[in-house]
C-alpha cells in the first residue's frame, strides 16, 4: 500500500464567475485525509466546505492547486481517465428527498451504481443489493419499494447503501444528518461510525454542526470564507481551540445545558461577501482581537506541535483562552 | 381577615387544544392534547421533532390555520389582553383575532424571505404595519419604522429602511421580521424556529436580541424549536411535544436534569454531546429506535412503540398529563417507577 495519504489537497483554489463578480469560494486550501480517517470540515455558510467536497471528487474543476488521490494528481485527468477512480470515491448528500430518483425502485437506485462499474452482474445482483440494504439497517424486502415509501432517515440509509455499493475507499458526506430529526440523526451518526470501523472507510465529513463533527471525526479543519483557520485533532479543536474564530464558533454553539451562563461574548456583524473578501486575515473584520497588522498579509498556518496548526499571527499565549468544560462528555 | 388574592391568569394558557384538518381521505388530527402556559415576561419553549404538531399549535394561536380545511376542534386558548380581560382565541372568531394579531400577539417565522414582501422596501413594510394598527400618519410611521430598525440593532437604519429584502443577509432579514413584530409592542411573541435557517454565530446574535427585547418590553415569548441547545439557552419553562401532544412540561433546569417522560430523556440522550464511550472505546449516541410517529389515533401512549420502558398497560389506555411536582407535568403512567 502506498505511503501517500488517500486524498490530499494542495493549495486548492476555486473561483466562480468573472471580475467584478468573481466569487472567491475556496482560497489556497491544503490538507490530507489518511486511509480510514474521518476528517471533518466545519464552517458557516460561504466557508467553502461544500465546494471543497465537490473539488475533492472532481465534480468541480479547481481554479488552481492540486487534488491527489493516493499521491497521484487527478485535477487534470479526463472524465474517462477518472472512471476507475470514481468507484473508489463516493458521495452522500444532505437531502435524502432530492438525491434519490423518485421513479426508481430502491433496487434500481443501488443497481445503477453497480452497473456503472460492472459489479455484481446477473444472478449476483439481487443478493448484493439485499446485503447492502442489511448493512445499512434496512431489509432485503425494501429493494422493491420506491423512495416515497420511506422516512427521511431511511432514505439517508438508502443513499449510504448506494455509495457503499461500489466499495469505495473514500466517502464525501456533505451534511449527511443536517436534514434529519435529532432522534434519527443519532441513528445515522451511529451507522456511519459503525460502517467506518467495519469497512475501514475514509470519510470527508462536511457539517456546520460542531457537536456532530466532534463526535464522528478524528481531525477537524475549520474554514472561514474559503480559507483554513485551524486544523487539529477533534480534541484539540474542541477543547483547546487556538483561533479566535474557532473559539467564537464554539461559544456560539447552543449547549443543552441550562445552567451554563447565558451572557457571552458574541461575534458582531455578518460574514463578509466572498465577492470582496477582506485583505489579510479574512476573519479580521469580525475578530475581537484584530489589530492593524492583521490586514497586512494572509496569516500562514503555523504549526503548534501535535499536528495542530492555526492561521493567526497572534502568539497563542496572548489569545484570551476561554475553557469549554461543558463541551462534550469526554 | 386575610384576603387571598385571586391567582393571576397567565398571559397565554392553552388547554386541551385539538386541531382537525379535513382531507380527501378523512379527518386528521395533528394536535390532540396541547396544554401549556406562557407567563408575562417569560419564555416558554415548545420542543418537538417534525410532525409533532408544534407549528400547528402556533398557527392555531394566531388564528392562521389554513381555511377551510383546518379548524380548532376542541379545547381553549386563553389570552390575557392588554385591557386585563381574558379572551378565548379558539372561539373569538376571525374578526376578534384580527384585532389582536400583529397588535397584542406577533409572530416570527423560520424563513424571513418568504414572510417579507419582496417588492416593498423594509421601511414601507414596517410603516404599513404601524399605520394599520396604530393609526399614525406617514412621517410619524416612517420615524417609528426607523426607530424599530434601530431597536433590533440594524446599523445605519435610515438607509437600510430604503432597501429591499433581497439586499439583506439572512440574519438581517430576521432582524427586520423582529422589528415588524415588535412595532406594535406585542404582549406575546410567537417565534417559530426563528434561528433554524441561520449560521450559529448569527443565531447567537438573534437569540440575544430576542432575550433583550423580552426583558426590556416585558413580553411573553412562545419559542418553538427542535433544538434542545437553543431551548437551554433561551427558555424559562419547556413543553415537550410528541405526536400531537404535550408529554412533559417543566422548568428548564428541571427538564434537563430530571426528565420524567421517557421521550424527553431519550431526546436529551441522543444529542451528540451526550455520547457515551462503549466497551470498545468508541463514542456512541443513544439513538431512539424507529421513526417519529404521526398523530395516529391508537388507544395507548403515542410513544409506546419506541419506548424502552413500555409495559403492557402503556398500549392499553391513553395517559393523561398529570402533575408530578411543582410546575412539572408528565404524560406517562410509569413516571414514578424507577
Amino acid at each position: 500500500m502506498s505511503k501517500a495519504p488517500l486524498l490530499e489537497l494542495r493549495g486548492l483554489t476555486k473561483h466562480f464567475g468573472k471580475a467584478p463578480k468573481l466569487v472567491h469560494a475556496v482560497e489556497d486550501v491544503s490538507f490530507a485525509v489518511r486511509r480510514g480517517e474521518v476528517l471533518g470540515l466545519v464552517g458557516e455558510s460561504g466557508s467553502g466546505k461544500s465546494t471543497i467536497g465537490r473539488l475533492a471528487l472532481r465534480a468541480l474543476d479547481p481554479t488552481a492547486g492540486s487534488v491527489r488521490f493516493e499521491g497521484e494528481p487527478i485535477e487534470h485527468l479526463s472524465q474517462r481517465a477518472l472512471r476507475p477512480l470514481r468507484r473508489r470515491m463516493q458521495m452522500v448528500f444532505q437531502d435524502p428527498y432530492a438525491s434519490l430518483n423518485p421513479r426508481l425502485r430502491v433496487s434500481s437506485i443501488i443497481g445503477e451504481a453497480l452497473d456503472a462499474h460492472g459489479l455484481a452482474p446477473g444472478a449476483a445482483r439481487a443478493p448484493r443489493i439485499a446485503a447492502l440494504l442489511e448493512m445499512v439497517g434496512l431489509q432485503a424486502e425494501h429493494a422493491s419499494r420506491f423512495p416515497h415509501e420511506f422516512s427521511g432517515g431511511q432514505r439517508q440509509r438508502i443513499g449510504i447503501a448506494r455509495a457503499l455499493a461500489v466499495e469505495p475507499d473514500l466517502i464525501v458526506a456533505d451534511e449527511p444528518v443536517s436534514a434529519l430529526d435529532v432522534s434519527v440523526q443519532a441513528q445515522i451518526v451511529n451507522l456511519l461510525q459503525d460502517l467506518r470501523h467495519r469497512l475501514g472507510l475514509a470519510i470527508l465529513f462536511i457539517s456546520h454542526d460542531l457537536d456532530v463533527i466532534e463526535l464522528v471525526c478524528d481531525r477537524i479543519v475549520v474554514l472561514y470564507l474559503g480559507r483554513v483557520m485551524e486544523i487539529g485533532t477533534a480534541e484539540a479543536i474542541c477543547r483547546t481551540p487556538q483561533h479566535p474564530y474557532t473559539q467564537a464558533l464554539l461559544a456560539a454553539s447552543p449547549r443543552p445545558d441550562p445552567d451554563r451562563p447565558r451572557e457571552r461574548r458574541l461575534l458582531q456583524g455578518d460574514i463578509p461577501s466572498p465577492l470582496t473578501p477582506p485583505s489579510g486575515c479574512v476573519f479580521r473584520t469580525r475578530c475581537p482581537l484584530a489589530s492593524t497588522e492583521c490586514s497586512a498579509s494572509v496569516p500562514p498556518l503555523r504549526d503548534l506541535g501535535g499536528n495542530h496548526r492555526v492561521a493567526c499571527i497572534r502568539d497563542t499565549a496572548q489569545i484570551d483562552r476561554p475553557t469549554y468544560p461543558q463541551h462534550g462528555e469526554r | 381577615m386575610t384576603v387571598v388574592p385571586a391567582s393571576m391568569p397567565p398571559l397565554l394558557e392553552i388547554r386541551s387544544l385539538e386541531v382537525t384538518f379535513r382531507t380527501e381521505t378523512g379527518d386528521v388530527v395533528p394536535v390532540r392534547g396541547v396544554d401549556l402556559c406562557v407567563e408575562e415576561g417569560r419564555t416558554t419553549a415548545l420542543v418537538g421533532e417534525s410532525g409533532s404538531g408544534k407549528s400547528v399549535t402556533s398557527l392555531a394561536v394566531m388564528g392562521l390555520l389554513p381555511r377551510p380545511f383546518g379548524r380548532i376542534s376542541g379545547g381553549a386558548i386563553l389570552f390575557k389582553r392588554r385591557a386585563g380581560d381574558v379572551v378565548d382565541l379558539a372561539s373569538v372568531g376571525q374578526e376578534g383575532i384580527r384585532t389582536l394579531r400583529g397588535n397584542e400577539i406577533a409572530m416570527i417565522f423560520q424563513e424571513p424571505m418568504t414572510s417579507l414582501n419582496p417588492v416593498m422596501t423594509i421601511g414601507e413594510q414596517i410603516t404599513e404595519q404601524v399605520r394599520l394598527h396604530m393609526a399614525l400618519d406617514g412621517s410619524t410611521a416612517m420615524r417609528r419604522a426607523i426607530e424599530m430598525l434601530s431597536l433590533v440593532e440594524i446599523p445605519d437604519a435610515v438607509n437600510r429602511a430604503t432597501e429591499y429584502p433581497h439586499q439583506l443577509s439572512g440574519g438581517m432579514r430576521q432582524r427586520v421580521m423582529i422589528a415588524l413584530a415588535m412595532s406594535c409592542n406585542p404582549r406575546l411573541l410567537i417565534a417559530d424556529e426563528p434561528t433554524t435557517a441561520l449560521d450559529v454565530t448569527i443565531q447567537a446574535q438573534i437569540l440575544a436580541l430576542i432575550e433583550r427585547l423580552r426583558k426590556e418590553h416585558g413580553m411573553g415569548v412562545l419559542f418553538i424549536t427542535h433544538n434542545l441547545g437553543v431551548v437551554a439557552e433561551i427558555a424559562d419553562s419547556v413543553s415537550v411535544m410528541y405526536a400531537g401532544e404535550v408529554v412533559e412540561t417543566a422548568g428548564v433546569s428541571e427538564i434537563f436534569r430530571e426528565p420524567r417522560h421517557p421521550y424527553t430523556g431519550a431526546l436529551i440522550d441522543c444529542l451528540p454531546v451526550r455520547a457515551q464511550r462503549g466497551a470498545d472505546g468508541r463514542r456512541v449516541v443513544k439513538a431512539i429506535p424507529g421513526t417519529v410517529a404521526s398523530a395516529v389515533s391508537a388507544p395507548g401512549c403515542k410513544f409506546e412503540p419506541r419506548c424502552t420502558r413500555a409495559a403492557e398497560a402503556c398500549a392499553a389506555a391513553h395517559p393523561i398529563l398529570e402533575p408530578v411536582g411543582l410546575d412539572h407535568q408528565v404524560r406517562c403512567i410509569r413516571w414514578s417507577e424507577p
